[in-house]
């Protein structure tokens, strides 16, 4: 297990006092402009070297991310924008880290503003987080009145760090959903390329990183890349906050070292599966839009990026959902097909149709009233949703139902059956899904 | 999507209170000249809330007006992100999550509830108090089955809890929002697992270069300071024979506490069924969880397990132990 002394956010339950000085004591801004004077580029090869991949979703490196950014301005400026739109079902890590650990994000972002040479970074929070925002603005104003951000400040690198607000889309999340809303627009997702790092924010060079990524990066430089990437499994390095929801003794959130085996991270810190480890039916590793695996392929499971998408499911933001078998599965993944059909945000064709397709389908087969080859229909319409639209929505909605055919097509099957065998429902069923 | 209308029914008019205005003037700065639509969310949720909750036409058109946009952009953002509401809401709206997470720690009895003390979805009730809708994730999945009700996030909640919850704010009681059982925010249930190394908390902790991955348990000689009221009870350099108790038995000792424990030198139940005030004064300060040993009758425990294992818990408690 990681040593409390390897943790980064030491305040993620906010037990202690969340004010800038008690973040001081806890190792916040130590050093800060010792690492400006370093210079941009040297910050980005020390996040390079950390083998950091991003938290928020995707993996994809961090530092390799930074260095896309243009070193030159040709007039334009360059911007940061912090994706604190997190809306994804069973995630909620950033939360804690803007309510409990604010002053670790804003240092975060100071210094990932520097490396990118930005002036600017916006922080984008989803409009729900309405205490967390509170939260977070007050660190903020204690940070601008502590001189460590403002124009002059201590660091030498003028720097305005603005926190504005979403009002409730998922789709928000979405990199460049995220600076639609941000110019006022309605959160629909821009074609790529021209990718953010060439045209972003307001037509100028921006970076979009997740919280978790950004307030990681200040401990990396002061602990030293050698520390994360020592940490975890090769290209899965560092810690990690875990989101432990669902059918676990005690749901929590944590902060464990990437690559833990699923088991032990749920025997540690969330007392077990409800019932024991024998008892889970599924899990959904890495927030709702990866692919489900059943409770006896977790055995060895580990807990990182690489181990996850081999078994085509994924990390994803690291939020473990555990489905014991007293769980409905076929209705807790339709819920989900519900979610996306809510959040589609109507700009593509297959998505906007399709997710209400496959939700109305799954609702159905949920009680049985369907037929088994509406089941492989229902799996060749997740596949031409998915890849078949401009962001990222598209597929997230088809690998719920994909993960549900895939490992559960005999629940669904079974459903059907006892349906059909049943006397008392009316008429035949006719084959709704073609009509 | 979902299908999003303006109400039928709009008021006249609609203006900003001029404390309102001048915070929306403060707002416009932080956008770059020409960039002022960009501040267009942050307006009219703050017109939502000063309109009761809901957004009628005429505030769309006057943050328009006021950010120079054509009204059917400003339109268009209103219907399309659902946090703002376009018909009236009750003067406690209570957003309830429904989603998977949620969902399967018991959303759905959270929902018969709003449907027996509110009534049918999206309705205010006659005394205009509350209102109700399901919504997807919030964000604290964690906490779940929870509920947001205005700005306020109640999480935990179990049907009964919730009841009384929207009775209490029915009434214009203070209700304390979070969660709703013993847990302070996302740690485990019974206290956290992680975080318990006082030296992270004092400004000595943190190494600025080497890294330790090995941490030492906390001896039976780390002297508190307050030594006056305390006092360490009788401790064991190794457990006896047979082998050391599963102290995770008594109810509120996890993985983490245990290894504490064993750290100190405590690894049998009849240990811990002896300690006197002062005692469990100590062992409390080694935990750093106030109260802990008390609230959860750890001595009771120990000593029923103690004296007959896990049929005597079962006599004594009327349940099995973990």
């Amino acid at each position: 297990m990681l040593a409390d002394k390897d943790r980064i956010f030491t305040n993620l339950y906010g037990l202690q006092d969340v004010g800038l000085k008690a973040a001081m004591m806890r190792g916040t801004w130590d050093g800060t402009k010792k690492f400006i004077d370093q210079g941009h580029d040297w910050i980005v090869d020390q996040v390079k070297e950390s083998g950091l991949r991003g938290r928020g979703g995707a993996g994809f490196p961090t530092g390799l991310k930074w260095s896309f950014m243009p070193k030159e301005s040709d007039g334009r400026p360059n911007y940061l924008v912090v994706n604190a739109d997190e809306s994804e079902p069973g995630t909620c890590k950033d939360r804690d880290i803007m309510r409990h650990d604010p002053h670790v994000l804003v240092e975060g972002c100071l210094i990932a503003s520097f490396a990118m040479r930005a002036h600017t970074c916006y922080i984008y929070i989803r409009g729900e987080f309405i205490r967390e925002r509170e939260a977070l603005q007050r660190a903020i104003d204690e940070a601008y009145d502590a001189n460590l951000i403002g124009k002059n400040n201590k660091h030498g690198w003028d720097f305005d760090l603005y926190l504005c607000h979403g009002a409730g889309a998922y789709i928000c999340g979405e990199e460049t959903a995220l600076l639609e809303s941000l110019e006022g627009k309605k959160g629909m997702p821009r074609l790529k390329p021209p990718f953010p790092a060439n045209v972003g924010l307001y037509g100028a060079p921006t970076t979009v990183n997740n919280v978790e990524s950004i307030a990681v990066t200040p401990t990396i430089l002061r602990r030293g890349p050698s520390w994360f990437s020592g940490l975890g499994r090769p290209n899965n390095v560092g810690t990690k906050l875990f989101c432990i929801s669902g059918h676990v003794n005690n749901r929590c959130n944590v902060e464990e070292e990437m690559g833990i085996t699923l088991r032990e991270l749920l025997e540690k810190h969330a007392g077990g599966v409800r019932g024991g480890w024998d008892n889970m039916l599924a899990v959904i590793p890495g927030g709702s839009s990866v692919r489900c695996l059943p409770g006896d392929t977790c055995n060895d499971l580990h807990m990182d990026f690489d181990s996850l998408s081999a078994l085509k499911s994924g990390l994803g933001t690291a939020a473990v959902i555990v489905m014991d078998k007293s769980t409905d599965i076929v209705r807790a993944i339709a819920r989900l097909a519900r979610f996306y059909k809510h959040e589609s945000c109507g700009q593509c064709t297959p998505c906007r149709e399709g997710t209400g397709w496959m939700w109305r389908v799954l609702t159905r087969m949920a009680e049985g009233r369907a037929e088994k080859r509406e089941i492989d229909m229902l799996l060749e319409v997740s596949k031409q949703v998915e890849g078949h639209t401009i962001c990222a929505l598209g597929d997230a909605a088809a690998w719920p139902v994909q993960g549900l055919i895939t490992h559960f097509r005999h629940e669904i099957e079974a459903r059907i059956d006892a349906y059909a065998a049943n006397p008392d429902h009316d008429g035949a069923v006719t084959m709704q899904a073609a009509e | 999507m979902s299908v999003r209308r303006l109400d039928p029914v709009q008021p006249e008019s609609f203006a900003f209170s001029r404390a309102n205005l001048s915070w929306a003037k403060g707002q416009l700065k932080k956008y770059p000249k020409g960039k002022q639509a960009s501040a267009i969310i942050p307006l009219l949720w703050r017109a939502q809330e000063q309109h009761d909750g809901w957004l009628p036409e005429p505030a769309i058109r006057h943050v328009a007006d006021m950010l120079g946009m054509p009204y059917i952009r400003a339109l268009e953002v209103a219907t399309f992100y659902t946090m703002f509401n376009l018909s009236p809401v009750g003067e406690h709206f209570v957003q309830l999550c429904g989603t998977t997470p949620c969902m399967l720690c018991g959303s759905g009895d959270l929902i018969d509830v709003c449907k027996k003390v509110i009534g049918p979805e999206n309705t205010v009730t006659a005394d205009g108090k509350l209102s109700w809708m399901e919504v997807e994730c919030l964000g604290a999945c964690v906490n779940a089955p929870m509920a947001q009700v205005n700005k306020d996030y109640y999480e935990d909640l179990t049907a009964e809890n919730f009841e009384q919850i929207l009775a209490d704010l029915r009434a214009g009681k203070k209700v304390k929002p979070g969660p709703q059982n013993s847990r302070h925010a996302s740690e485990p249930m019974g206290g956290a697992t992680t975080l318990l190394d006082p030296s992270l908390y004092n400004g000595k902790g943190r190494s600025k270069s080497a890294t330790s991955r090995t941490r030492k348990a906390p001896t039976a000689k780390t002297k508190s300071p307050k030594a006056s009221a305390t006092a360490a009870p009788k401790l064991m350099k190794t457990p006896r024979k047979a082998g050391a108790d599963d102290l995770k038995m008594i109810a509120g000792v996890g993985p983490k506490i245990e290894g504490i424990l064993n750290g100190l030198g405590v690894f049998h139940f009849d240990q811990v069924s002896k300690w006197k005030r002062a005692e469990v004064a100590w062992v409390d300060e080694q935990l750093k969880f106030k109260g802990r040993i008390d609230r959860e009758d750890w001595i009771k425990q120990a000593k029923a397990l103690a004296k007959g294992g896990e049929a005597e818990y079962v006599k004594v408690f009327g349940k099995k132990p973990r």
